[in-house]
């Protein structure tokens, strides 16, 4: 290899060195990069790591950008936190977040996959970048764009979430909002990459931006104290972050940075876009497109490129997927803000529900580790949570009428409690 | 009757570069002969060692996914646009 990475076919093998390419044009599959890890070896290791910044850019020595590459955004090293509150509303024992809910710059963790998209695509030479996305990824490259100096053409579908809408406009990034959905969207972005020299994160970059995916499972790792978890809950849109996440705990384990242990993977989804969780439970190993109907729009992916890849990362660590409703998914959102204090978007609420419902089912034990993925932050999707909360009148800034209210709410929830205990009874 | 078929890059080496062609074929398995037979080059790379179209190439009909439409028994109308994209991209 010229540098330590190159691009190769994941199916039949066949190299094509470093260029934006996503697509073997012998079998024409999606191509993948392939690291030299005896190379990595030497500079992959803990100490390396630790004395790296406190980013994503600690584990560079494994991501495809040039050495001579500077950051300029500090995406990642999000918090993996303990989750004993949440546990024990839903039968857990020894459960953790990982929190990207909190990922800079915008929030998701696509900040990490477009960190690395637009490395590359500054060492390509594009002065022009894009994406199809359904929101976090739009954030998340219109941001980057910015802070690069890049022309940004970003396409989403036309009835997404208000707010992405705006935290993507406001960075100056050109938002076209295209009359379909995601899959539309997508497949219009292969032909727009195939006519404009642009930089696409998704479509020719994707193999360099899938990467940054890698770093959510370095990370984990490193924060339990370099070592794996028996369990990952990850959500699933086009499938992509739970085989990275695989891929990265791998090469953990073959450098010896932590000691080989079986890790199962469980995939979420929204019952209303589920073709990934569908496939699993029926036992197949190729999708079912479906045509999106859920809240949980950054999940809203009908035909997951990654979604065959994801069945088999699944299926061969024992793990299961399952899927959860839209009420279900605003539940969630609401319990874990409730009992750890974390607001996550809709795809955190897929995430919750299927982990509480993997315990429930039993197929989580309680003592056993267990990481569940937050993946963006709930200022993104406020709008379903409208009319969830009551506003009272105003009270007059007097203590009086402090004392009163007061006394009235207090009144009101004894009142509850009191048909709560007599409907137990 | 005929329909218009929107090849992607991947497959221009085994085209001579054709990136359009106009089909008569009724149905996606006789687009596939024809495009075997006008091709030949890309016969081998269409299909797997099964003998089945790889998996990853997905057809499009007029923006729909021809699965939403039967698939291969979807019959082709005057006009179709059919595009023709092997491994679609990801969020």
């Amino acid at each position: 290899m010229a540098t330590f990475y190159e691009l190769r076919c994941r199916e039949c093998g066949k190299g094509y060195g470093n260029q934006p390419l996503s697509i073997c044009d012998d079998c024409f599959s999606p191509l993948e990069l392939d690291f030299d890890l005896d190379y990595a070896r030497g500079r992959f290791t803990r100490e390396a790591i630790a004395a790296g910044p406190a980013s994503m850019w600690r584990y560079r020595a494994l991501l495809p950008v040039a050495d001579s590459y500077v950051p300029t955004t500090p995406a990642g090293f999000t918090p993996l936190m303990a989750a004993p509150r949440l546990a024990a509303r839903i039968g857990a024992r020894n459960l953790y977040l990982k929190n990207d809910a909190v990922c800079l710059p915008t929030l998701s963790f696509k900040d990490r996959v477009v960190a690395v998209a637009l490395a590359n695509a500054v060492s390509f030479g594009f002065d022009t970048v894009g994406c199809s996305s359904t929101g976090n990824l739009a954030n998340a490259v219109a941001a980057g764009a910015a802070r690069l100096g890049l022309k940004t053409y970003i396409l989403v579908p036309s009835d997404l979430e208000p707010a992405k809408i705006l935290n993507t406009q406001v960075y100056g990034a050109t938002l076209v909002r295209i009359d379909g959905n995601y899959d539309h969207c997508n497949r219009l972005c292969s032909q727009i990459a195939e006519r404009y020299n642009w930089g696409f994160v998704n479509v020719n970059l994707r193999p360099y931006y899938a990467e940054g995916s890698k770093t959510v499972g370095y990370e984990i790792a490193e924060q339990l104290g370099w070592r794996l978890p028996d369990n990952v809950v990850v959500p699933m849109a086009g499938g992509s972050l739970i085989t990275k996440i695989r891929k990265a705990f791998k090469e953990l384990v073959i450098l010896g940075l932590v000691e080989d242990k079986p890790v199962k993977f469980f995939g979420a989804q929204a019952t209303g876009c589920s073709p990934i969780s569908t496939a699993v439970k029926a036992g197949a190993d190729s999708i079912e497109p479906q045509r999106p109907n859920t809240i949980a729009r950054s999940l809203a992916i009908g035909n997951p490129a990654d979604g065959p890849h994801a069945i088999r990362v699944i299926r061969d660590s024992g793990g299961w997927a399952e899927d959860v409703s839209d009420i279900e998914i605003v539940s969630a959102i609401q319990e874990l803000a409730e009992t750890e204090g974390v607001f996550t978007e809709t795809a955190g609420g897929v995430t919750t529900a299927v982990t509480a419902r993997l315990y429930a089912h039993g197929r989580i034990h309680p003592d056993e580790l267990t990481v569940s993925c937050i993946t963006g932050n709930g200022l993104k999707t406020t709008d379903v949570l409208q009319g969830a909360y009551e506003r009272h009148a105003a009270v007059r800034p007097r203590m009086t009428d402090f004392a009163a209210y007061l006394e009235e709410r207090q009144a009101a929830s004894l009142a509850a409690s009191g048909a709560g205990a007599a409907y137990v009874g | 009757m005929s329909v218009k078929v929107l090849l992607p890059n991947a497959f221009q080496k085994h085209t001579n570069n054709v990136r359009e062609i106009e089909s008569t074929a009724l149905n996606l398995p006789e687009l596939v002969t024809e495009m075997e037979s006008r091709f030949p080059a890309l016969r081998q790379h269409l299909r797997g060692e099964d003998g089945q179209v790889r998996k990853f190439i997905n057809f499009y009909v007029n923006e729909e996914d021809i699965r939403f439409l039967g698939n291969e028994k979807y019959a082709f109308q005057d006009g179709d646009e059919v595009l023709v994209i092997p491994s679609i991209a990801g969020g």
